[in-house]
């Protein structure tokens, strides 16, 4: 049985339709990593299965449970981490490590065995006795992940969790939630950070209720829309990038070029070796420092995406 | 049956540790009204007394040529004097003097006796005197004119009984349950509903707006508890507070202002929890209603000027019109008024105020379950 399954969820705020028809299959164990603009729906998807806003249509399975039949039964199997730091700040870690455990029925000797733990495997002890307003960002984080798996939930909804905190700390969080979904937990995370994408095993892209991608993170790089068929990727490293590019441009073979960072991302005819648009470039006056064949990143993928839309959405407009 | 209240330990747990974190709100929020305690008690007087009076004595001029009489018109201003109620601070020499002191507010009472007074008392006919009272103060103004017609009655009688008679009706007034008339024995049992709304009201109504704008009201939502579990949860802690409260209200009100308590106290205790309830679910009520906390802030204020103006503790509720006597009836301090004053005025029993009690009780569980409905709408 998947940990999450949606059949045409949907979801309208009078006549705005912020989720559309969505449907997508989680299944145990996985780290699904939801992706799309802000505003797109993002938010809205985790609300409805976590059991806090109602659906307007379709339907949404968490572990077998329909979300909208049974949301009671739904809740002891999830945590909820949101995006914007939400226990009490003027409680300490331990009150509001022992408020959670209350809150989702555990009693002693269980809740004292715990909340032990989730200090122990957090290492938060020397903050016990802090009020959580007082932690930095990222042990803020580790106490809303503690308090958040207390109750042993399968499935951990975790809403841009990484937002505003220091990369060590953002490492270090994922690195828990790698070792998390070795034991079992199914992770459904939000994040704006590639990096973060890029070490998904699933992910599914929405853009404005809409879900226009889903898929593992080779499967998306394979689409057609990102590297169409009779293409491939090059960067050019190159000095000048921006004279570079208008000159790339020019070149007809060259489908489509970008600048990343000191560098040039192009498509090409795959019909085209690596030393003729070497050869090329040098002829247009490019200084190339170095060439090499690309595999898209995921940022192409969904900036390729979000355009390919775009342009359709003008289309359909005009 | 118990599940609904899923959740109720551990809200409660959590709330107790806010309140204690919060400790100096929690403070001003039980000294305030003890400050208003003191300031009702100590300086508000009902009774009537030593009103700023002008007299204008034309009789008494036309006898003697000086301002102040001799005589019967004389005689009849020491009466006044001598009742407590007027103070006699000047004597005028026309009616225009006498109006202006009226209309600058330094007289609440102006006398006029006419130059014909002494005259027609001689011969026997009736002499007019008249006393201008200024309307502006209700109360004050009543006093006067109560006091003023029973001193011309009281006058009238003893020159036409001849000496020896009796007088043929005799009615002696004896002030029950508060037989010096003292203020503070009227005023602050009174008060005491208003002191407690003030502070239940506004501590729940904060309660779950707080969580709204912290956003950790979501947090709270993804877990098992429920919206009765969460309300009674928030209640509690606060429930224990306003006990306290009124446990010290009753102390200050018995031993600094020593106003005796005729009725049992323990009573008043268990009626006054049911009072207190209705106040603490009206607070979560408009807690789930509005969005910020000044918002909150302003509709408990709301709560307050009709509980002070429509539930008898200034006006008697009888003296309302038809339609306010009917809204007084939806105020939860109408029924306290009765409770808090029956028991410490009149020693009133259980078999006298249980039906008080148990309206606030029903309207409480009432308003609590409106609350939980309209908390359980707002999330799914």
């Amino acid at each position: 049985m998947p940990a999450i399954v949606t059949e045409n969820l949907t979801r309208r705020f009078g006549k705005f339709t912020a989720v559309d028809r969505v449907n997508f299959t989680v299944e145990r164990g996985e780290v699904f990593g939801f992706l799309g603009p802000n505003g797109s729906g993002k938010t809205t998807v985790i609300k409805m299965l976590i059991g806090i806003l109602p659906l307007t249509e379709g339907k949404a399975f968490v572990d077998g449970i329909d979300v909208s039949a049974d949301p009671e039964s739904v809740r002891h199997r999830i945590g909820y981490m949101s995006q914007k730091f939400s226990l009490y700040d003027d409680l300490t870690v331990d009150e509001n490590l022992r408020f959670y455990g209350k809150a989702y029925g555990l009693r002693n000797p269980e809740l004292e065995k715990k909340i032990r733990e989730m200090i122990e495997r957090n290492a938060l002890g020397p903050y016990v006795d802090r009020q959580a307003g007082r932690l930095s960002g990222g042990w803020k984080q580790r106490l809303a992940l503690s308090c958040a798996l207390l109750h042993d939930p399968t499935i951990l909804y975790l809403d841009e969790p990484t937002a505003g905190i220091d990369p060590v700390a953002r490492r270090k969080l994922w690195d828990l939630l790698f070792e998390l979904s070795g034991q079992g937990i199914t992770f459904f995370v939000t994040t704006h950070y590639m990096d973060e994408a890029e070490r998904c095993s699933h992910l599914a892209y929405i853009y404005y209720g809409r879900l226009i991608a889903d898929g593992t993170p080779d499967s998306l790089r394979a689409l057609p829309d990102i590297t169409p068929s009779g293409s491939r990727r090059f960067e050019i490293s190159t000095a000048n990038v921006t004279s570079a590019l208008r000159k790339a441009r020019a070149v007809p073979f060259v489908k489509s070029a970008t600048i990343f960072g000191r560098s040039i991302h192009a498509l090409v005819k795959d019909s085209i070796t690596q030393v003729e648009l070497e050869n090329e470039l040098r002829a247009r006056d490019i200084e190339v420092e170095e060439i090499r064949a690309l595999m898209p990143s995921l940022e192409d993928v969904f900036v390729e995406l979000t355009y390919k839309k775009q342009k359709e959405a003008e289309v359909a407009n005009a | 049956m118990l599940s609904l209240f899923r959740g109720f330990v551990a809200v409660s747990y959590k709330e107790a540790l806010h309140m204690r974190r919060d400790s100096m709100a929690i403070l001003f929020a039980l000294v305030v009204p003890l400050f208003e305690m003191i300031i009702l008690g100590a300086a508000i007087d009902t009774n009537v007394r030593q009103v700023p009076t002008a007299v204008y004595d034309q009789s008494g001029i036309m006898e003697t040529g000086t301002t102040e009489g001799t005589g019967d018109s004389r005689a009849l201003i020491d009466r006044f004097r001598n009742s407590d109620t007027f103070a006699v601070y000047r004597y005028v020499h026309s009616d225009r003097e006498l109006n202006e002191e009226m209309v600058a507010g330094r007289a609440r009472v102006g006398i006029k006796i006419p130059y014909d007074f002494d005259r027609n008392l001689v011969r026997g006919d009736s002499a007019e005197v008249m006393v201008m009272v200024d309307g502006s103060d209700s109360t004050v103004a009543g006093q006067a004119v109560n006091v003023s017609t029973s001193i011309g009655l009281d006058e009238s009688m003893r020159r036409v009984l001849s000496s020896g008679q009796q007088m043929p009706v005799d009615v002696r007034p004896k002030m029950m349950f508060n037989p010096d008339s003292r203020s503070p024995n009227f005023f602050l049992p009174g008060l005491m509903p208003v002191l407690l709304l003030m502070v239940t009201v506004t501590l729940t109504a904060f309660s779950i707006v707080r969580e709204k704008e912290r956003g950790t009201l979501e947090q709270l939502l993804v877990t098992p508890v429920r919206p009765l579990g969460l309300m009674m949860g928030k209640l509690m802690p606060y429930f224990a507070l306003s006990l306290f409260e009124t446990a010290v209200i009753l102390v200050f009100m018995r031993y600094a202002f020593q106003v005796p308590i005729h009725g049992s106290v323990p009573l008043l205790i268990l009626l006054s929890t049911c009072y207190l309830f209705v106040n603490l679910a009206t607070g979560m009520l408009i807690s789930t209603k509005a969005n910020s906390q000044s918002e909150a802030m302003q509709l408990a204020t709301m709560t307050l000027l009709p509980s002070i103006f429509l539930s008898g503790y200034i006006f008697p509720v009888d003296n309302m019109p038809q339609i306010f006597q009917m809204l007084s009836k939806f105020i939860p301090a109408t029924y306290m008024m009765e409770i808090s004053r029956g028991v410490i005025l009149r020693s009133a029993g259980l078999p006298e105020l249980w039906l008080n009690a148990l309206k606030l009780f029903a309207s409480g569980v009432a308003v609590l379950l409106i609350a939980a409905n309209r908390f359980r709408k707002m999330i799914v």
